[in-house]
């Protein structure tokens, strides 16, 4: 038998989670998927839905600091951990260093790609503190930018990286 | 995508009893990077999922002198790139990860789904079998084990049985180099066009365990018995290599489809396989001392 379960009882889970640092619970159906459970519950809509098939990277957000599609992640799957999204990128008002980046290096266009990009690149700077120009563009090959802005993306990340910009890292980069 | 129930069991035998209960409307879950695309897509409507992620005994990385790497089903590909032990033992492995789709598919698809999916274009397919890896599969009745191109029946379709699920893969310790070569379009986020791997080591200048595996030109992935045979135990010369590389071309059966025609295919498994054996042939003379 491989029918749904329409016409039936639907089953329904609670989850817990953190969302940008915040406490969340909420009742789902266990197919929920993350990006719906975010844009349509939490009102969060940095997270875009474009593919819908998780090869542009426009949903991406931050499980656990690792980048997911949300399109294609179910929101059960986050019970327990912490989503972070880009509306939880700034802090006390202060944009992030990429934020700040994108925004000096005019690495926006039409914005849609924007929050996966700068999402995608936080994963890879928490892990690489200063990666080469080829590991920024290994690590977002799966982050489309249809307006093709791809060489100021690129600019931006670089200099954070380089700069010692990154929250919490300064004290490293000290040499 | 249609309702489903959700189980996620903590441990194996959790596991493996749920499949039992649930039978064919369940399936398995790891990464979900393939499964809920499909659902979505309304391919697959499961009445349940069973979540393999939560079983620690399908995670982990580990290595032994005796038994090489064992790599859990769960492991995700990106564990795998990153993994030092890997990195140590089987460079080809963390190479075929980086090379597979993107990073927000690679923190969450795993070893076992890219084999259990048997998607003749399957990444991992070819350099595991020419590294000789074995696929342990679990169910009911214990373990067995099945070289990993017996794990591959036809497109979709592995040797598991009803109950059974992919454990781990075991890949032996080998002194010799193993490369695989990724042919797509788009040199991310694309299926192999065609994929080709190579195992060899080089001893007093002859070719030994020679292994090569084609993917994407079969009903599943494929080992070039003919070009294995001409080379074991040979010394490699440009036109004995050339010729292995033809005969690995008429050893495949590839389709037409709109990645590429059959005879295109064909074509670049002559190009990859003959550029696979001249790297690894130049490599394993160079680390020979010679």
């Amino acid at each position: 038998m491989t029918e749904g379960l329409i016409g039936q009882e639907r089953p329904l889970v609670t989850i817990s989670l953190r969302v940008n640092g915040e406490p969340v619970e909420a009742v789902i159906e266990p197919r929920e998927l993350l990006l719906d459970f975010l844009r349509d519950r939490l009102g969060l809509m940095g997270a875009k839905r474009s593919c819908d098939t998780q090869v542009c990277g426009a949903c991406t957000v931050l499980l656990d600091d690792l980048p997911v599609s949300a399109c294609c992640t179910l929101a059960y799957e986050a019970r327990g951990r912490e989503v972070l999204t880009i509306e939880g990128l700034a802090q006390d008002g202060a944009l992030h260093p990429l934020q700040q980046a994108f925004i000096e290096h005019t690495a926006v266009q039409c914005g849609f790609c924007t929050s996966g990009m700068i999402l995608t690149a936080r994963s890879l700077l928490q892990d690489h503190p200063r990666p080469t120009r080829q590991e920024i563009r290994h690590y977002l090959k799966g982050n489309l930018c249809r307006c093709t802005g791809y060489w100021n993306i690129l600019k931006a990340v670089e200099s954070v990286a380089g700069s010692g910009r990154q929250r919490g890292r300064v004290g490293e980069e000290a040499t | 995508m249609q309702p489903f129930e959700y189980h996620s069991p903590r441990s194996l035998p959790e596991a493996l009893r749920l499949l039992q209960e649930l039978g064919d409307g369940a399936r398995l879950i790891a990464g979900g990077t393939d499964l809920l695309l499909r659902m979505k897509q309304g391919q697959l409507a499961p009445r349940a999922l069973i979540d393999l992620r939560r079983a620690a005994e399908l995670h982990g990385i580990s290595f032994s002198p005796e038994e090489g790497l064992r790599i859990g089903a769960a492991v995700t590909l990106r564990e795998l790139q990153r993994s030092p032990l890997v990195r140590d033992h089987c460079p080809c492995l963390c190479e075929t990860a980086s090379w597979m789709a993107s990073e927000q598919v690679r923190s969450l698809a795993t070893v076992g789904g890219n084999l259990c999916n048997a998607s003749p274009a399957a990444d991992l397919a070819p350099p595991l079998m020419v590294l000789d890896a074995q696929a342990v599969l679990v169910g009911p009745q214990g373990e067995r084990r099945l070289p990993v191109e017996a794990f591959f029946l036809g497109p979709g379709q592995t040797a598991l049985d009803r109950g059974e699920l992919l454990k781990e893969v075991l890949v032996p310790p080998t002194p010799g180099n193993a490369l695989y070569l990724k042919h797509a379009p788009r040199a991310f986020m694309d299926i192999a066009v065609v994929g080709v791997a190579v195992h060899l080591r080089m001893e007093r200048g002859l070719a030994r365990a020679v292994r090569i595996a084609l993917g994407a030109v079969g009903p599943t992935p494929l080992r070039a018995g003919p070009s294995e045979a001409l080379l074991e135990g040979s010394a490699p010369t440009a036109s004995l290599l050339e010729e292995a590389a033809d005969l690995a071309a008429r050893a495949c059966s590839p389709i037409d489809d709109l990645r590429g025609s059959a005879w295109y295919r064909r074509r670049m498994v002559r190009v990859l396989t003959r550029r696979a054996l001249d790297r690894l042939c130049a490599a394993s003379l160079v680390g020979e001392g010679t």
